[in-house]
């Protein structure tokens, strides 16, 4: 007996049977000769890709390129935070509608993402950053997102290990809160998206490089990998850090440089913190995980690097103001700590849609901050190569916005530099 | 742990002494450029995987700007130099 659906009936009679039933969650398929659509890149935006592609567009001969192993870049290194509380319309629009999506994916799926939406707390540390969030909060409204200013009483009632002393570096006088903000188990959203694209037929290649591309009248014929040539109609790229050299190898350049970003995490203790919070002092946040491990990071490394590690400058700064913030997680050891390469553009906004080369569309530049918004990534893009247009909510992130000076930027709102 | 050896003062400076300024060898173009050719100038970057030639500032130091070959995966420092010199390794990469 082969279970496909995930419910409680399943779990129960799987588990009389000692659990050896459970089918693998997608196939392992070798590459067939020609596809519709490929999509290179097997993270968050590229599964997410794939899956509305199949679900909302119809479209069936897809097949899915990734050189690692699926989830293993920086879908599975980020600190699984999300919110939507950016600035302009433009971001508000598309990062809300992440959010909204994720709200229902677990059903959506039928994958548990155990998302955990336990609220979002920008701290506030003078008066200048108070005015800073009241503006935000005035933008906020006009877009119909939700968020709120609290008072130090009220950090002090949902932060309680945080140091709010007289000798506190950092005084708080209160936090932007986004309730709906929380996190998420980002391992779980990229198995959730293959497995429900697994599903519609998508074919999902893994150990599978990218290493070329045929072109004719610019046009991308075939794509040559580390499995043999490809035919395709269409090709989609979500590839974050690594953007640059698959768009040399299409032949145009992007306006992105590619940095690291460090994530670290303590030994599992019994629950202290039960929100996500980030200290615009310090530029560093912590929250603590379903496992009970603190999460923690900070500022991106600020010289290019495709290093994918962490080093210790950076331990330093995020460790020292994450015990300046809670005094008593001085006493944790640190577990692990990693890095992830991600794609910085001038603006802080993505880089979504139409590409110099005609069928290629892409999907890049969304920084420190992409795990929050897949579903909308990979929505996104997925318009592009079902339609070949741009989707509306789209059309203010197209690569041609650096030549027309129509920036979206960002970095004043995203809370953190990036 | 990224560790430059300014050019200028002769120190040897850790990373957080130091300020990185991105893409080296960037000319800005004349005023005439068409716009494709000025959104190059100001926005394109060559971003690669290994070897880049790239501008480091001594910021905690003598405050000298300098020119640096390092490779963006392993961060080895592979040359130094100062802006009115010319690099042996960044000739040969080129």
């Amino acid at each position: 007996m082969k279970i496909r659906q995930y419910s409680l009936r399943a779990l129960a009679l799987c588990a009389l049977q000692g659990h050896r039933d459970w089918p693998p969650a997608w196939r392992t398929p070798q590459p067939k000769s020609s596809y519709d659509v490929v999509i290179v890149g097997g993270g968050g935006h590229g599964l997410a890709t794939a899956f509305y592609l199949a679900k909302h567009h119809g479209v069936t001969r897809i097949a899915l390129l990734e050189k690692g192993w699926i989830g293993g870049g920086n879908t599975g290194r980020n600190t699984t935070n999300v919110r939507s509380d950016y600035l302009f319309p433009e971001s508000a629009a598309i990062y809300d509608l992440a959010l909204r999506l994720y709200e229902d994916l677990a059903r959506e799926l039928n994958f548990n993402i155990m998302l955990s939406q336990r609220g979002w707390l920008t701290l506030i540390h003078n008066q200048h950053q108070m005015e800073l969030a009241a503006h935000k909060l005035n933008w906020l409204k006009c877009n119909g997102v939700d968020g709120e200013i609290i008072d130090r009483a009220v950090v002090r009632g949902m932060l309680p290990h945080f140091n709010m002393g007289r000798d506190a570096r950092n005084p708080v006088l209160g936090a932007f809160l986004q309730r709906r903000g929380g996190t998420i188990r980002h391992d779980a959203v990229a198995w959730g998206y293959a497995r429900a694209a697994d599903r519609l037929g998508v074919d999902i290649i893994q150990n599978c490089e990218v290493v070329g591309f045929e072109k004719s009248a610019d046009k991308i014929t075939s794509v040559h990998t580390t499995h043999g040539r490809i035919h395709c109609e269409r090709v989609g790229m979500a590839v974050a850090g690594q953007s640059t050299a698959l768009a040399a190898m299409a032949g145009f350049r992007l306006p992105l440089t590619t940095h690291t970003l460090q994530a670290m995490v303590s030994e599992p203790i019994r629950p202290v913190l039960n929100h996500v919070v980030i200290s615009p002092a310090t530029g560093v946040y912590v929250n603590q995980t379903q496992k009970g491990e603190l999460v923690m990071g900070g500022m991106l490394d600020l010289y290019q690097s495709y290093a994918q590690r962490g080093n210790f400058p950076t331990i330093e700064k995020v460790l020292s103001a994450v015990v300046e913030m809670f005094p008593s997680f001085g006493q944790l050891r640190l577990m692990r700590h990693w890095g992830g390469a991600v794609d910085i553009v001038p603006d802080s906004s993505p880089i979504l849609g139409p590409t110099p080369v005609r069928n290629l569309f892409i999907n890049c530049g969304w920084g420190t901050g992409g795990f929050k918004a897949i579903p909308a990534g990979g929505l996104m893009l997925a318009h592009s190569l079902a339609t070949g247009s741009t989707h509306p909510m789209a059309q203010p992130f197209g690569l041609d916005r650096f030549r027309s000076n129509r920036l979206v930027d960002e970095g004043a709102a995203a809370g953190i530099a990036h | 742990m990224i560790l430059i050896r300014c050019p200028y003062c002769g120190e040897l400076r850790t990373e957080d002494e130091l300020t990185y300024g991105g893409e080296a060898n960037i000319a800005r173009p004349a005023e005439t450029v068409s716009d494709e050719a000025w959104t190059d100038y100001l926005f394109m970057r060559t971003n690669p995987k290994g070897i880049h030639q790239e501008q480091w500032c001594c910021s905690a130091g003598c405050g000298q700007w300098f020119k640096v070959v390092r490779d963006t995966v392993s961060h080895r420092i592979l040359d130094v130099w100062k802006f009115e010199e010319v690099s042996q390794a960044a000739e040969e990469v080129a």
